[in-house]
């Protein structure tokens, strides 16, 4: 049905718009607006306390605190006579977090849940730490992880000591930055294509509109370039799987982009989220994987039989090395995408430490190459979708393939 | 810069850094080849153009891979 009316809406003259020139200058002059607007931001890191509403131990109270998470500390201890820590910045912006910085010295709270097998269970507000400075309900934060201490409320952190086995037996299951982006990131989805998939029922026939003209296409794509071309004439039964992955991949990817709120939570540079990817490929590999395939990897016909001693080891290892080379994949190339727009970005801070004058200098050169990798992580998030639901669909038509007879 | 990268050797952060290079000459030869090949063979053969380009990307993502887990291990050294 969407090839139809994809087909009908090309004859009537309406070119489905999306991919057009204008339309990515429009992104990239966005990025390149966003761009600077986090440079003035960063430059403006004065030390005035901001307003500090307390809240009671409300999870989804949104509270205005003074902030000092990871990427701003590498910041203020520069300004405090320290050397800047170019490392620590990196680091803090593609790691995850218990609170979302939002602009200049503002950052949302989020709900931090702790399971301890002594203890039970802990929700509270991860304002409730002090950005890293205090205990709260005999948590804290350190290095960035909640760490169990039997240091009374509101302790310095610097004054309490980690309990270890306590700190053993706890289960960090908070609302982190990650996992509200995923939230975000699923909220789109579900908008935009339950959205688009009534619209298919509803004007049945008619040419796209909307939504319609922006995903219609990408769905083609996937279909008649990924599936269709990898797994065959068996390809509608994987293409919810291909279609999920894709759009969620690129979806993050293009959100790890945006430097401020919606954005910025580096979701597909975290190696947890591509391990379930990737292992949902691997289950549909195993589970779908058919007699031929399984007499491929035990026993590869047409073999000798002393040859099988080695070959089928090896197959064996490479089930499992094949999803896994897809989780690193993913994950390293948008967190090294990350590390160099962001060390780009550093330079100017590293050469402001030695001469003010130097980072006047280097910021136009930093900036331009930041904005230059920005732009080519804007073809990566695409590439690195694609590549991901291209291999996996041609593992899983490698396990659905029937056996060709000669 | 170069005496402080040997200097370095001995707490591993330069073999670190070492290792991350040379992955990073291997993938370029590989990037290279593939690019330089691709190119090659869509001039000679423009009609298979679109197919040419998936396989260039296909394989170049692989190359990438291996680099990638040598970035991954300098990254560990460096991160512990």
């Amino acid at each position: 049905m969407p090839a139809e009316s994809y087909l009908r809406g090309r004859k009537q003259g309406c070119p489905p718009p999306v991919m057009s020139i204008p339309n990515l200058l429009r992104a990239a002059s966005l990025l390149i607006g966003s761009l600077l607007f986090g440079t003035a931001n960063a430059q403006h890191a004065g030390h005035d306390k901001a307003t500090h509403l307390d809240v009671v131990d409300s999870t989804v109270a949104v509270v205005v605190a003074a902030d000092t998470d990871a990427p701003k500390l590498a910041l203020e201890e520069a300004e405090h006579g320290g050397r800047f820590d170019a490392g620590k910045l990196i680091m803090g912006h593609i790691g995850d977090e218990h609170g979302w910085h939002l602009w200049g010295h503002t950052t949302l709270p989020l709900p931090v849940i702790v399971y301890n097998t002594e203890r039970g269970i802990s929700i509270f507000s991860s304002s409730k730490f002090d950005h890293g400075h205090k205990t709260y309900g005999g948590y804290m934060l350190h290095e960035g992880s909640i760490v169990a201490t039997k240091a009374e409320d509101g302790t310095d952190v610097h004054h309490a000591t980690i309990d270890e086995p306590l700190t053993k037996a706890t289960w960090d299951i908070s609302i982190t930055k990650n996992v509200l982006s995923l939230f975000i990131s699923l909220a789109i989805l579900l908008f935009v294509f339950i959205g688009v998939a009534k619209a298919y029922t509803r004007r049945a026939g008619q040419a796209p509109t909307g939504f319609q003209n922006l995903v219609e296409p990408i769905i083609l794509f996937v279909r008649d370039d990924v599936a269709k071309s990898a797994i065959g004439p068996k390809y509608m039964t994987f293409m919810p799987y291909l279609l999920t992955a894709f759009f969620f991949i690129f979806l993050n990817n293009l959100l790890g982009l945006v430097p401020f709120f919606p954005g910025g939570a580096n979701l597909t540079g975290n190696i947890a989220v591509t391990l379930v990817l990737a292992l949902i490929t691997f289950i549909i590999v195993t589970v779908k994987g058919n007699k031929h395939y399984w007499h491929h990897i035990l026993a590869m016909p047409g073999v000798p039989g002393w040859v099988l001693f080695i070959l089928t080891p090896v197959e064996i290892l490479g089930m499992f090395l094949k999803p896994f080379v897809l989780m690193i994949r993913l994950f390293a190339n948008i967190t090294a995408g990350h590390i160099i727009a962001l060390s780009f970005f550093s330079l100017i801070f590293v050469f402001g430490e030695t001469n003010a004058g130097a980072g006047y200098g280097v910021s136009v050169m930093s900036l331009a190459f930041t904005v230059f990798m920005t732009m080519l992580e804007l073809l990566v998030a695409f590439i690195q979708a694609y590549v991901f639901t291209f291999l996996s669909a041609m593992y899983i038509g490698a396990a659905v393939e029937e056996p060709h007879h000669h | 810069m170069f005496l402080s990268v040997l200097l370095d050797l001995g707490t591993g952060y330069g073999i670190a850094a070492l290792g991350a290079g040379l992955a990073a000459v291997g993938a370029g030869i590989g990037i290279g080849r593939i690019g330089g090949d691709a190119v090659q063979a869509m001039a000679r053969q423009p009609e298979a153009i679109n197919d040419l380009r998936a396989n260039m990307i296909l394989t170049a993502a692989l190359v990438e891979g291996a680099a990638f887990f040598a970035m991954v291990v300098g990254l560990l050294v460096v991160l512990k």
